[in-house]
């Protein structure tokens, strides 16, 4: 099966600027597919050189085995972009936003689509009101209506929950998760990690224009994140063997990494040996937020090393 | 199917929602200039035997108004555009470097029609005009509007901020058309003068359009259609490669 979005080898500057510096990756098709890093890390560059709005100087991309280049037509039928910046045409009122936007994709027969989607991502009432007067939420959904209403079978979301309110949010994800289901690929960027790491099965990371992770979203949770023992002490203090390894969170709480839950057993029984005792405590499951965190650090140790004073 | 003729439409539609200011303002400026000058210089000039200062100017303002309004067409769609930043919402679709090109050329040349129209039917009411060669006159109301369409489109994709479109405007397109013979016949100007409008390629334009009504020119009627002509392919053929680069659109 032909992949949903393959990114070869690309680079590209801004001037002195690597934005893109060397990026490959695959997204399969049916794909919930995370594309997360810092800002200024190449997420939207990366994005805009596959719906056409940038040139890759190096490498090529493809949507549905359609070089975006070569076969811009095919390929830009075949994908959805929801930019970042909330855009509109104030000229115009939602449902002719909608119309023409579909028209530009030669489909000029699309009321009944424009309708549900107008529906789906509640904007009925909104359906005739110039795009002047909505709100900035309601300027997002229009714009992500707009990336749908060619029916694309990759959609990419950049950032669409920046600034929006939670009832949104849901709806969106709502949305999105069955159009997931009914087969469409999903690219999103956001800086809401626990978005990604609820919705994506699969997560890349950009840093400084270069991959510096790709893997699914339960390797990477397993392999940089572990699960950490929580508790706080009324009287005595945490055994040598136990001390070695944790460390204090924020609340003054000692965080002891373990692996799995039967080592709780072995904390528990170490520190009753100890004689101490225990006020609360709590087992936290390992979470995107701190495997980001470790990813991007790691990537940033070599760099502060080589640093000048 | 091809997005150009909604992408045609939405250009037609985006103009006509304004036609206060888009349509009907220009219209009552080439009024003014007409009912100002004819009034000023009537009896006291006469462009060519058996045509009167009125109606010598009727063609001319009119043809004035539609390059005017033409260049303003395209220009001011995507310099707008590329300002607000929805100018992406017709980058993503599949429309073709030609497809973009025809559609905000033909809403240009649109426009021009519709304040052409305007400005003939309340100029007719004032002063009759006779039209001696209809197709003539079409050809070069088309040819003028596309060229200066034409060259809208490339303003709009090369500036960055309104007030590089209003300095191609005041500066270029002003000048052009002022010194172009819409208000005199060119032979009664100096040597020097005379010289110089025939560098003028709206002289052309306007001249030939003039030929439509009159059946007289200052020049032949096919030389000004090479020049207009010769000037509105290589412009449409720069406009084309600026699209087909990305230049200014896509980084």
């Amino acid at each position: 099966m032909v992949a949903a979005v393959q990114v070869r080898d690309v680079g590209k500057s801004f001037g002195a600027t690597r934005a893109l510096d060397g990026v490959s990756l695959t997204v399969g098709q049916g794909e919930f597919f995370a594309l997360l890093g810092p800002n200024g890390a190449g997420k939207t560059t990366l994005i805009s050189a596959l719906g056409g709005l940038a040139r890759a100087d190096a490498g090529t991309l493809s949507v549905m085995g359609f070089d975006v280049r070569a076969q811009y037509r095919q390929a830009r039928r075949s994908v959805g972009i929801v930019p970042q910046e909330i855009v509109f045409d104030p000229f115009f009122s939602v449902r002719e936003t909608l119309a023409f936007q579909s028209g530009y994709f030669g489909m000029t027969k699309n009321g009944a689509w424009i309708d549900e989607l107008l529906e789906r991502l509640a904007l009925t009432s909104k359906a005739d009101a110039n795009m002047r007067s909505l709100s900035g939420g309601m300027k997002r959904r229009v714009m992500v209506a707009q990336a749908l209403v060619h029916r694309p079978p990759v959609i990419v979301l950049d950032e669409p929950t920046a600034g929006v309110d939670v009832e949104l949010r849901q709806t969106l994800w709502k949305f999105i998760r069955e159009l997931n289901k009914a087969g469409h690929t999903i690219v999103l960027t956001t800086h809401y990690l626990e978005e990604a790491e609820q919705l994506c099965t699969r997560i890349a990371m950009l840093k400084a224009g270069r991959l510096v992770a790709l893997d699914t979203t339960a390797n990477l949770l397993a392999a940089f994140s572990r699960r950490v023992l929580r508790l706080r002490l009324v009287s005595g203090s945490l055994p040598p063997g136990i001390a070695a390894s944790a460390q204090l969170d924020p609340t003054g709480r000692h965080m002891v990494p373990i692996d799995d839950f039967s080592q709780v057993a072995d904390v528990l029984v170490a520190l009753k040996a100890a004689g101490a005792a225990i006020a609360d405590m709590e087992v936290t499951e390992p979470d995107l937020e701190d495997v980001f965190l470790k990813i991007m650090r790691h990537e940033d140790a070599p760099a502060a090393g080589r640093a000048p004073p | 199917m091809s997005g150009f003729p909604t992408l045609f439409r939405k250009e037609i539609v985006r103009f006509w929602k304004v036609s206060v200011q888009t349509v009907a303002a220009p219209v009552l400026s080439a009024l003014l200039y007409l009912l100002i000058f004819s009034h000023v210089l009537s009896g006291r000039v006469e462009a060519f035997p058996g045509v009167s200062y009125a109606q010598f100017l009727v063609p001319g303002l009119a043809m004035m108004s539609m390059l005017q309004n033409a260049f303003a067409n395209s220009s001011s769609s995507l310099i707008q555009s590329k300002i607000s930043g929805n100018i992406i919402f017709i980058l993503l679709p599949p429309l073709s470097p030609l497809e973009l090109f025809g559609a905000y050329l033909l809403a240009s040349i649109a426009r021009a029609a519709a304040v052409g129209a305007g400005v003939f039917i309340a100029a007719f009411l004032l002063v009759p005009v006779p039209i001696a060669h209809p197709l003539w006159a079409i050809a070069f109301g088309v040819l003028g509007s596309g060229l200066l369409g034409a060259l809208g489109i490339i303003a709009g994709i090369w500036a960055e901020k309104f007030d590089q479109i209003a300095a191609f405007q005041n500066f270029l397109i002003m000048p052009l058309t002022f010194l172009s013979g819409v208000f005199y016949s060119i032979h009664s100007l100096p040597p020097f003068w005379l010289g110089l409008t025939h560098l003028n390629p709206f002289f052309y334009m306007i001249d030939g359009f003039r030929f439509g009504f009159f059946g007289q020119a200052d020049v032949s009627p096919w030389l000004s259609l090479a020049i207009a002509g010769g000037a509105f392919c290589a412009l449409s053929f720069f406009a084309l490669q600026l699209l087909r680069s990305g230049y200014k659109l896509r980084t």
